[in-house]
């Protein structure tokens, strides 16, 4: 901990007894079941997938221990800079993009693939939950205040749009659009900004990337292109509803161990999991997502500070995102947008991000009875 | 901090609405999942075991064609393919330059296979050569750990083990075209690896030849790469079809009149309408039409000017000349306008009008009754015949002798041949029948045309006891003798016009006096043809030049002679064609007898030939 920093009321061993320790357990559970279904993935193999995403898992997971144990006062006094430090690395990324004439998410740091758009979805948060904490209803009232956060949430946005990443972009946008709803904004005022995008929709569909306007058309009309881009809803349904009530056994699933099925270990993960372990198997694994909900939920109904309650349903309102905006892309209730699904899928920036959630959700519990004032130099 | 607790209160509202809605969309997820997993489940199974479940069709190997003693015309011989699978092999140039280092590839074909192999699944092997010898397969097989992905297998490839001999017969497989595809439903046609019968027996039998497509059921990947098979039934392969033919016989006439520039020869049955021997020259290799010549090679084919690809016998159209004669005088005779015993006096010349008709013998043959008539074949006699009873009796006639239409012999493109009447001739051309065209007609010549068979047919029919036989190459159901529909004729006419062809051949004065057997105690009877191609103007006959020996060969006559052997109990017919051979007597008859020899030594019929003398010897 920075000596700068008055010395925590709490010991260590106090915060980490008073760590949420339910929800520390429900997470590694998620973990491990997602081994399983790379470990099928892989068609019955530790490698390539199984094996890393564990390595990945217990390295994140004592992150987020940390993070955990981090005094809340820290969180809250370096929101902004983590936040800006964000931005500038999706500007790199941006940057970079244009160089390599493509698609570019990531930033390699050698080790380890950085994808700072996930790494948004986090700090976008913890920026917010500053702002709004330090805002007064009348100043929420305003319209003009209202613009800082509104460039917060559309800054990150349209960086992630230019990558170009519209599943990122909508998902920033509802977190955002979340947590300002949480800090009290206006109903009318989320129907008028609602009324802008409707009518901005047609100007949006026109800046598409041609392949993003393929999974939009796609998704309206599978069949429309059964072997090409409608290929991947279509097999994603057919292994869903072959699985039926019980599912078709741990590595049976003819869907995914013959391939018919697209990006089985990351976006389509639920997918095998649902065609191999049945609508019950699912159905148990959607239930443990939403208990994880609601556990976020109620951290931030008791936590003392209105950051840490802002902090808390955002993190997670940005996981049950995750889960339901995926859900509904595999169950071809959306198009398909490349969301993956936290903690099952493969990859690390995802399973880091959520992680990183997580910590800041745990410390926001073992800091809940602490005040935060609100400006950072009244601390 | 009023304002406090109502922030906290707002809040908890909004909180509570949010988590409100989240927990509403993960209700709505789980109700998808029901709909999908539990309600349609049923489709969805279904659907993917469409995906998994692969069904491949397995050729079923042609059915054999075999000759009438069951020795083998067309068969399956494994050929040995050799094929490269691009994803076993680092470097796929280098592995196929190997290759063509051990056995000749073209380079061009190289191109292709490389190119081929990069388009396909990696996994797919793109076929290079398959028609290896054994040695060249030896030669792969030892250095094989040298060439990865190089694969060695073998397919069955359909041969022709007489190659030319029996092109026209057989026909040939080649690769399905889009008509074929179009044509049929059979999913076989799709293979690429399936032939079908595209010419002769093997079009027209081809259902037969073919079989029942076995079914195999593999599970496969996304990528189609087949994991495992599940299910598997091989199908029924074709049938083997024995059809007519001697071999043996049709080699020797494939062999006695390969010397000459463009014939046909077809042997028959009298009784049956068994197709014994058939041969067209010039002929052509089948084997390299398995799978689909080159382009060179077909248009050399196909502009020969001696037509190789035409079997003269079934599509061949040609005046029948003299051969005609028969049917002239039983038309006659069948009238009442002559009898036996008529005769005409020949000068050499026949005047109608101020047409003047020539007899070939340029002095005459005086004066002659019918049976001499034929003997010497004079052409003044018929001319006179045939105005006396008129064209469309002669064509009515040469009908029931099966000329003039197809006959349906089993093999496709059977041409009609062509006997006039005045009906036919005013619809066909517009212009009233001549006198002078009924002349010509009476010697089978001016529009009257005839195929090789029919000739032969007609031959049989005139000494089987008038049956009215069908030919055939696989036994059709009513082929017995006893069945087929008999030509009501007066007994003494017919007893003369065979009298007449005794005489041809065995009497004093008779055209084809060469053409005696050499069997002792068995008679040959036939007829000579001479059909010219040419009209003899007035000035080349009195130069003489009609009789030359040097025409050009496309000017000279054809030459025909149909026979029947034996003479007192008729069991077979040759007929012959030497196109463009000069006069029957000398280029058409002496193959005939050979054929016929040939014919009698193997008598496929096995009849007892010198038992039935019911005939009377003498007319």
């Amino acid at each position: 901990m920075r000596g700068r920093l008055r010395a925590s009321e709490l010991s260590l061993e106090e915060k980490f007894r008073a760590l949420h320790w339910p929800f520390v357990l429900l997470v590694p559970m998620l973990a491990m079941i997602g081994y399983a279904v790379l470990y099928s993935a892989a068609g019955g193999s530790h490698e390539p997938w199984a094996w890393r995403h564990a390595v990945r898992f217990t390295a994140g997971f004592f992150v987020m221990l940390v993070i955990a144990l981090v005094d809340i006062r820290f969180w809250f006094r370096w929101a902004y800079v983590i936040f800006a430090g964000t931005l500038v690395l999706l500007v790199a990324v941006d940057i970079a993009g244009s160089f390599s004439k493509g698609a570019q998410r990531w930033l390699n740091l050698g080790f380890f693939q950085l994808q700072p758009s996930e790494l948004a979805k986090v700090t976008l948060v913890m920026a917010l939950a500053r702002f709004l904490h330090a805002a007064r209803l009348e100043d929420i009232a305003r319209p003009l205040f209202l613009l800082v956060p509104l460039a917060m949430i559309g800054l990150p946005a349209a960086l992630v749009l230019l990558q170009p990443d519209l599943g990122t972009a909508v998902m920033l946008i509802a977190v955002g659009g979340g947590m300002l709803f949480l800090g009290g904004v206006r109903w009318w005022k989320f129907a008028l900004a609602g009324g802008l995008v409707a009518a901005a929709l047609p100007v949006l569909w026109a800046n598409l990337r041609d392949y993003q306007r393929q999974r939009v058309l796609t998704f309206l009309d599978p069949e429309r292109d059964p072997l090409g881009a409608g290929y991947h809803i279509i097999q994603s349904k057919i292994a869903l509803g072959s699985g039926g009530m019980f599912g078709r056994g741990f590595l049976n699933g003819t869907q995914s161990q013959l391939d018919f099925l697209p990006e089985k270990q990351t976006d389509f993960a639920f997918t095998l999991l649902a065609e191999e372990s049945g609508f019950v198997g699912a159905a148990l694994v959607l239930t443990l997502y939403f208990v994880i909900v609601f556990l976020a939920f109620l951290v931030g109904m008791r936590a003392q500070s209105h950051f840490g309650r802002l902090l808390a349903l955002g993190v997670g309102l940005n996981f049950s995102l995750y889960v339901i905006i995926n859900v509904a892309m595999i169950a071809g209730l959306i198009p398909v947008v490349g969301v993956p699904l936290p903690l099952i899928s493969y990859g690390g920036t995802a399973m880091m991000t959520t992680l990183l959630g997580f910590g800041l959700l745990l410390s926001v519990d073992v800091h809940r009875q602490m005040r935060i004032p609100r400006y950072p130099s009244e601390l | 901090m009023y304002e406090e607790t109502d922030r906290h209160r707002m809040f908890t509202r909004r909180a509570l609405i949010l988590g409100a809605g989240q927990l509403g969309l993960f209700g709505v997820l789980l109700g998808r999942l029901w709909q999908l997993q539990v309600s349609d489940s049923e489709k969805y199974a279904s659907l993917a075991e469409d995906n998994r479940v692969n069904t491949k069709l397995i050729v079923p190997a042609r059915g054999r064609i075999l000759d009438r003693l069951g020795r083998p015309l067309a068969r399956n011989v494994p050929a040995y393919r050799v094929r490269v699978v691009r994803e076993r092999t680092p470097d796929l140039r280098a592995t196929l330059e190997a290759l063509a280092e051990l056995v000749p590839v073209s380079p061009r074909r190289l191109e292709e296979v490389e190119k081929q192999a990069r388009e396909l699944r990696a996994f797919v092997p793109v076929p290079i050569r398959d028609d290896l010898s054994w040695e060249e397969v030896a030669r792969i097989a030892v250095r094989a750990p040298e060439l990865p992905g190089i694969l060695l297998d073998q397919a069955l490839l359909r041969d022709y083990p007489h190659g030319p001999i029996l092109a026209h017969v057989l026909g040939y497989v080649g690769p399905v075209n889009e008509r074929e595809l179009e044509a049929e439903r059979d999913p076989l046609l799709a293979l690429p690896e399936f032939r079908i019968g595209k010419k002769g027996i093997e079009k027209r039998y081809d259902k037969r030849l073919r079989g029942r497509a076995g079914l195999s059921k593999v599970e496969v990947n996304a990528l189609g790469r087949e994991i495992r098979e599940l299910d598997r039934d091989e199908g029924d392969p074709g049938e083997d079809l024995r059809i007519s033919l001697d071999l043996d016989l049709q080699r020797f006439c494939f062999d006695r009149l390969a010397r000459e520039k463009a014939a046909a020869a077809t042997v028959i049955d009298v009784h049956t309408g068994a197709v014994l021997a058939s041969v067209s020259i010039p002929s052509f290799d089948p084997r390299p039409f398995t799978n689909g010549l080159t382009a060179a090679a077909w248009r050399k084919l196909s502009h020969d000017p001696l037509f190789p690809l035409v079997d003269k016998s079934i599509r061949g159209q040609y005046p029948p000349g003299s051969t005609f004669k028969m049917m002239t005088a039983l038309a006659a005779l069948e009238k009442g306008v002559i009898d036996p015993s008529h005769e005409v006096f020949c000068s050499g010349v026949f005047t109608l009008g101020d047409a003047r008709f020539h007899c070939w013998k340029t002095g005459g043959h005086g004066r002659l009754a019918l049976v001499q008539a034929i003997a010497q074949s004079c052409d003044i006699y018929f001319y006179d015949v045939a105005l006396r009873v008129g064209v469309d009796a002669i064509a009515a006639m040469a009908r029931r002798f099966g000329l003039g239409d197809r006959l349906g012999i089993d093999l496709p493109g059977e041409r009609p041949g062509l006997i006039p009447t005045r009906a036919w001739k005013r619809e066909r051309l517009g212009q009233p029948w001549q006198k002078g065209e009924t002349v010509v007609t009476g010697i089978g010549q001016g529009f009257v045309l005839t195929t090789p068979l029919q000739l032969a047919v007609m031959t049989a029919r005139l000494c089987n006891g008038l049956r009215m036989i069908r030919p055939w190459y696989v036994r059709p159901a009513d082929a017995e003798p006893a069945e087929w529909p008999r030509i009501e004729l007066p007994e003494d006419g017919l007893r003369a016009v065979l009298r007449g062809m005794y005489e041809v051949v065995n009497g004093a004065r008779g055209t084809a006096r060469r053409a005696k057997l050499p069997i002792p105690g068995i008679t040959l009877a036939g007829k000579t043809g001479t059909s010219q191609v040419k009209r003899i103007t007035r000035a080349e006959r009195a130069r003489g030049d009609h009789k030359r020996k040097d025409k050009p060969w496309r000017e000279r006559d054809h030459a025909l002679f149909v026979c029947y052997a034996p003479f007192e109990a008729p069991r077979y017919a040759v007929a012959v064609v030497v196109e463009h051979g000069g006069s029957g007597s000398k280029a058409a008859a002496p193959p005939a007898r050979d054929i016929m020899t040939r014919t009698l030594e193997i008598n496929p019929a096995g009849a007892d030939l010198l038992a039935a003398r019911d005939l009377p010897r003498k007319g």
